[in-house]
């Protein structure tokens, strides 16, 4: 990854230019060391989540009553809930269905976003006024909200929760690409490529694409973290995934009930979420600083 | 002579863009109210069966399709609806036989605006000294902790923080009830009793963005000619910082309180359903498990609305805060 560093030319004297040496060695490693951590948690979690057959004790879903609600133990590291499933096991599992949902729910968003969004910068005249109000209708619901009326229509479910949200992602993202799209029209190499008559797929793939990639992809990263805590939020509600899929939401809205007698059902698995989304919200944010300049020096 | 001219072209384009943003937002409303009438549309299950119970003949059936107007074009069923919507007749749930509109706008949405308004002003009553004090001090453990509280407040989720603050005030040390809903405005003490804990919250998810803007704001404002200024009239501290410093850094406040709206809708519904609060939340949730596609439609467009109104709203507060924006 390579940063900018701001030109020193302008500065004067040596005291500036000392600080402005140590500042340009400095700031990249602090931000680097954000983004790094972040990269380290997350890194955790998805290991955790590919290899949950082999690192869980226990089987996710299977009961044992004679040892239900069992706080944490040798043997069940994290306690059993009410059903005596192991909530360690489960946890692990959660973080499957937590980070499968994030990245396919904010990946089929971002491609119907991109489409609408490429569709209404590039084409322009009435198709883009269409586009853009139908987004503005759409942005203006609350995501949760729109998310809920999704899951209301669509019905309960995994594939429903990503698809829900999916369709709550897409105006946000054909807003950004739509604004990207129309700053990379008016340049002029993409006139160039017009008068060279350069055919219009290839403009959009060749020359447009690459230069809306990174502010799209970085916003689909922050976006992961919101996901998750849509999804989870959703199960919370109980309109989310049904049980007895392991899912931190629908572990902390059963561990609710009994917050008095075990504490451990609900604690656990929302502290594995709120790790999760320290570490995806620690690496976005470390990201965007390294790689946005107008961000750059903002957390000096 | 010429100033004359200049004002009255200013007051004209200055109308021309008010008529404009009115078009846009009545643009957006009609669109939104087409989402909203799609939804109903497109939601599972039958409305006439759902109205007239399990029993019923073909003709009865018939007979209330037709009187629904079902039998018309979507179009024509629309415009239908939106009258009905704009009078206030939003028809009643089937399950408690109650009016919707009463349901969601007299009972629902004063409880969810309380709640609201009683989270931001913890948030702000936490969040602006704590900003401030991390950008006097800074990187003191006070700029420290004011950060870790914006990390963490970011990643909490309402609904975890709700379970987990119950789980300390109400069955560790049991100061605080856990659910249920008394109206502040009907009974003072009592209800900010059972408001505390949610308002908390709600309030904690804001706390970490307002000292971090505060702080960023407040930085930024303390370099400025004016703030020397004042201390070389001999003006003291705090009043530099709160009067001169303050005033500088309501704008960016206003808008991130603004565009954090979702944020704080969000954390809103969750709240509600952790604590059993009888707002919009809890209504729209238990309305999609009871598949009652009226009360979602009306609490998905009274959402809507609200959060127009207080875009619209932010917007407005920044003429009024900033005389600068006002002569243009």
């Amino acid at each position: 990854m390579t940063i900018a560093t701001p030109s020193l030319i302008s500065e004067s004297g040596y005291w500036h230019r000392f600080q402005g040496s140590f500042a340009r060695f400095w700031r990249p490693v602090r931000r680097q060391r954000k983004a790094l951590a972040g990269l380290g948690i997350v890194c955790l979690f998805v290991l955790v989540a590919v290899f949950a057959p082999a690192l869980a004790p226990y089987s996710p879903t299977e009961q044992n009553f004679a040892d239900a609600m069992q706080g944490p133990s040798w043997k069940h590291w994290m306690g059993t809930d009410s059903y005596g499933q192991d909530i360690l096991s489960r946890t692990f599992y959660g973080a499957r269905s937590a980070l499968w949902i994030g990245f396919a729910s904010v990946s089929l968003g971002l491609l119907v976003g991109v489409a609408v969004g490429l569709l209404a910068g590039l084409r322009g005249g009435r198709i883009e006024w269409a586009l853009m109000r139908a987004v503005d209708g759409l942005l203006a619901f609350p995501e949760l909200i729109m998310a809920m009326a999704f899951m209301a229509v669509l019905g309960l479910g995994m594939n429903n929760v990503i698809l829900a949200l999916a369709l709550s992602f897409v105006g946000p993202f054909a807003r950004t690409v739509r604004a990207d799209v129309l700053q990379v029209k008016a340049r002029p190499f993409i006139e160039a490529a017009r008068l060279m008559d350069v055919p219009e797929r290839e403009i959009i793939l060749r020359h447009v694409l690459p230069n809306i990639a990174s502010p799209i992809l970085i916003q689909a990263g922050m976006r992961i973290s919101i996901a998750i805590l849509l999804a989870s939020g959703l199960s919370f509600l109980g309109l989310g995934v049904v049980p007895p899929t392991p899912d931190w939401g629908l572990m902390i809205a059963e561990g609710r009930g009994f917050i008095s007698m075990a504490p451990w059902m609900a604690g656990m698995p929302g502290l594995a979420l709120a790790t999760l989304l320290i570490g995806l919200n620690l690496l976005a944010e470390g990201l965007r600083d390294a790689l946005d300049p107008r961000t750059r020096g903002e957390h000096s | 002579m010429k100033v004359a001219a200049n004002s009255l072209e200013l007051r004209a384009s200055r109308l021309w863009q008010s008529l404009g943003a009115v078009a846009q937002t009545a643009l957006v409303l009609l669109v939104v109210s087409g989402i909203s009438f799609l939804f109903l549309k497109l939601s599972p299950g039958d409305p006439v069966a759902l109205m007239l119970g399990s029993d019923f003949s073909r003709d009865s059936y018939d007979q209330l399709y037709r009187n629904l107007g079902l039998d018309r074009p979507w179009l024509q069923q629309y415009f239908h609806w939106l009258s009905r919507f704009v009078l206030g007749e939003w028809g009643s749930s089937y399950v408690s036989k109650q009016d919707i509109f009463e349901l969601a706008v007299l009972q629902a949405l004063p409880v969810t605006l309380t709640l609201a308004a009683l989270s931001l002003l913890v948030a702000l009553a936490v969040g602006i000294p704590l900003g401030v004090l991390a950008a006097i001090k800074r990187n003191s453990w006070m700029d420290i902790l004011a950060s870790a509280i914006a990390i963490g407040g970011n990643a909490f989720p309402s609904f975890y923080l709700g379970v987990v603050l119950i789980w300390i005030f109400s069955v560790a040390f049991g100061w605080f009830p856990s659910m249920g809903y008394v109206s502040p405005w009907s009974d003072p003490l009592g209800g900010l009793w059972h408001l505390a804990l949610p308002a908390l919250t709600l309030g904690a998810w804001y706390v970490g963005l307002i000292a971090t803007v505060t702080r960023s704001s407040l930085l930024e404002v303390l370099e400025q000619p004016y703030m020397a200024a004042a201390r070389a009239r001999g003006e003291p501290e705090w009043r530099v910082i709160w009067v001169h410093g303050m005033r500088n850094v309501l704008m960016p406040l206003v808008t991130i309180i603004g565009l954090q709206l979702g944020g704080m809708l969000r954390g809103a519904v969750m709240t509600e359903v952790v604590f059993t609060l009888p707002g919009l939340g809890m209504m729209i949730t238990n309305a999609v498990q009871t598949r009652e596609y009226l009360v979602v439609q009306a609490g998905i467009m009274i959402t809507a609305l609200l959060f127009i109104a207080v875009n619209l709203l932010v917007d407005r507060t920044y003429t009024i805060l900033d005389p600068r924006l006002r002569k243009k």
